[in-house]
């Protein structure tokens, strides 16, 4: 009790003098190790081999075991971030994001002793359950933080966090390649001891964030900010108690703008490698491919930072506005770039409709906060992510299936993701409307007029 | 909401380097990595 009580929120009180501008890189230090786990595909390859070494040999997983791994990690990360917001909320970031490295960093080590047995269910618990509640968890730990620190820039904030999160593949697929290369022999893999160090590399790095991170003593604010007097029409100055956001218009609106912002995205993630090849027969090779599906990370990365930042001097609904106008127009520009055959307005059209997708992950936290006020905005961001495990299914299954459907009925590959495109354009839309109906949240559910209503 | 703006304490300068280095070391050595890939599209 007393050891874990340095873990309290009481006792991460910043002192006088504090720099808010240390809190940033306390959530880097969470998001860039979580991130991780849009590269867990590095280890798809090798871990088919395991037995064969040089190639698959009886008893071997097969692909379609290995990529239940991170689709268990994905939805555990919305289920958790769901179920724990709260939690996280009331125990402070301190507490959450060593949970969440404890989480995190023991599900490789799991995983290990999954490779290590050669038992895949090990590694479904290890990775999937439990590292899952170690990304939904630290995923939501430092949002509501961050924006208690810069209520002047409460986008820019949590962009640079969430930032971090699209940046940690570009950091685990290199490092991860590098440590299997150092670990593996003629006669082994490498997998096992690969996952027992980046637990513990995760571990430490994410400990050394919990250790950086402190919470604004009551009542302080920024140099010069002056906080509204009054709200302004889209931001609230009060605050909505996390299971009575369920009960507003609101929150779901919300849910849907992001749902249909990453189902158009997603999914197209996933098939960008093989779309530009079929797109462009002859000219974009596979190598010239894998830099294509890079490039739109670096976009999907930067636009977590330069949208969120953007929408603390547009607002909220407006840089929405722009994701779905934009996005849709660019959707369903993609066909014409393949008819004209344009790889140039292709990558430029894919570039920034992947920095929107970005954008739109990023942008939402502040989003809720100008709705629901910073009492529980983490916690109502983590039943939010609801919508991200949704799109994950949603969005590759759209993309895959228009594809094969269209491939089946004789339309060429080059032109097979045609329909797909404007389907993608027509979410987009529907998007805009969600966004369009989004109005301040009705007083009665403030919890100041809550509490009133029952003393009274 | 009583404002109290915090003052820049002595030794924040030394704390900002270290966390934004600890952070943003393999941050950049991913995106250079990254890119270095991504030129492969234009070569």
């Amino acid at each position: 009790m007393a050891i874990t009580s340095v873990l309290d929120k009481e006792k991460i009180m910043a002192p006088p003098g504090y720099s808010r501008w240390l809190i940033p890189p306390a959530a880097l230090c969470v998001h860039l190790c979580i991130g991780q786990a849009y590269a867990f595909s590095v280890f798809n390859l090798p871990m088919t081999r395991l037995i064969g070494i040089t190639k698959s040999a009886p008893g071997d997983w097969e692909l379609t075991d290995l990529g239940w791994i991170f689709s268990l990690g994905i939805f555990f990360l919305g289920v958790s971030a769901a179920l724990l917001g709260r939690w996280v909320e009331e125990s402070g970031p301190r507490r959450a994001m060593v949970t969440a490295a404890l989480c995190f960093g023991g599900g490789f080590v799991i995983s290990a002793i999954g490779v290590y047995f050669h038992n895949i269910w090990v590694i479904y618990v290890g990775y999937g359950i439990l590292g899952g509640f170690g990304l939904g968890i630290g995923y939501i730990s430092p949002v509501s933080t961050l924006i208690k620190w810069f209520p002047d820039r409460p986008g820019m904030a949590t962009g640079m966090a969430i930032m971090g999160f699209g940046g940690g593949a570009f950091i685990a697929s290199p490092l991860s390649v590098r440590l299997m290369s150092l670990f593996s022999t003629p006669t082994h893999v490498g997998v096992a001891e690969t996952f027992l160090a980046l637990g513990a590399i995760y571990f430490c790095f994410m400990t050394v964030g919990a250790a950086i991170v402190r919470v604004p003593a009551p009542g302080w604010a920024p140099a010069g900010y002056v906080a509204p007097a009054r709200p302004r029409r889209l931001i609230t100055t009060k605050n909505v108690y996390v299971y009575d956001a369920l009960k507003t218009p609101q929150f779901w609106l919300i849910w849907w703008v992001l749902c249909l912002n990453v189902t158009a995205g997603i999914g197209v993630l996933g098939q960008a490698s093989a779309m530009s090849q079929e797109m462009f027969p002859g000219r974009v090779t596979a190598i010239a491919a894998s830099g294509f599906v890079g490039l739109m990370s670096l976009f999907n990365m930067g636009g977590r930072f330069f949208w969120a930042s953007m929408s603390d001097l547009l607002g909220r609904k407006n840089t929405y506005v722009i994701f779905f106008v934009l996005g849709a127009a660019l959707y369903a520009a993609v066909p014409y770039a393949g008819e004209i055959g344009s790889v140039a307005l292709f990558v430029l059209a894919y570039g920034v409709i992947f920095s929107m997708y970005g954008g739109g992950f990023a942008t939402v936290p502040a989003y809720l906060k100008d709705m629901f006020g910073t009492r529980y905005v983490g916690a109502i961001h983590g039943l939010l992510l609801t919508a991200w495990s949704m799109a994950g299914i949603f969005g590759p299954v759209l993309v895959n299936y228009i594809r094969a459907y269209n491939v089946a009925h004789g339309v060429a590959k080059a032109q097979a993701y045609n329909v797909t495109m404007y389907v993608m354009a027509v979410l987009l839309v529907i998007g805009f409307i969600c966004n369009f109906f989004i109005a301040a949240v009705h007083e009665r559910h403030h919890m100041e007029a809550r509490k009133a209503e029952a003393s009274a | 909401m009583q404002s109290t703006a915090a003052r820049q304490g002595p030794g924040n300068g030394l704390k900002l380097v270290l966390a934004w280095g600890f952070v943003g070391i393999p941050l950049a050595w991913g995106v250079i990595q990254t890119l270095v890939n991504a030129l492969k599209l234009f070569q």
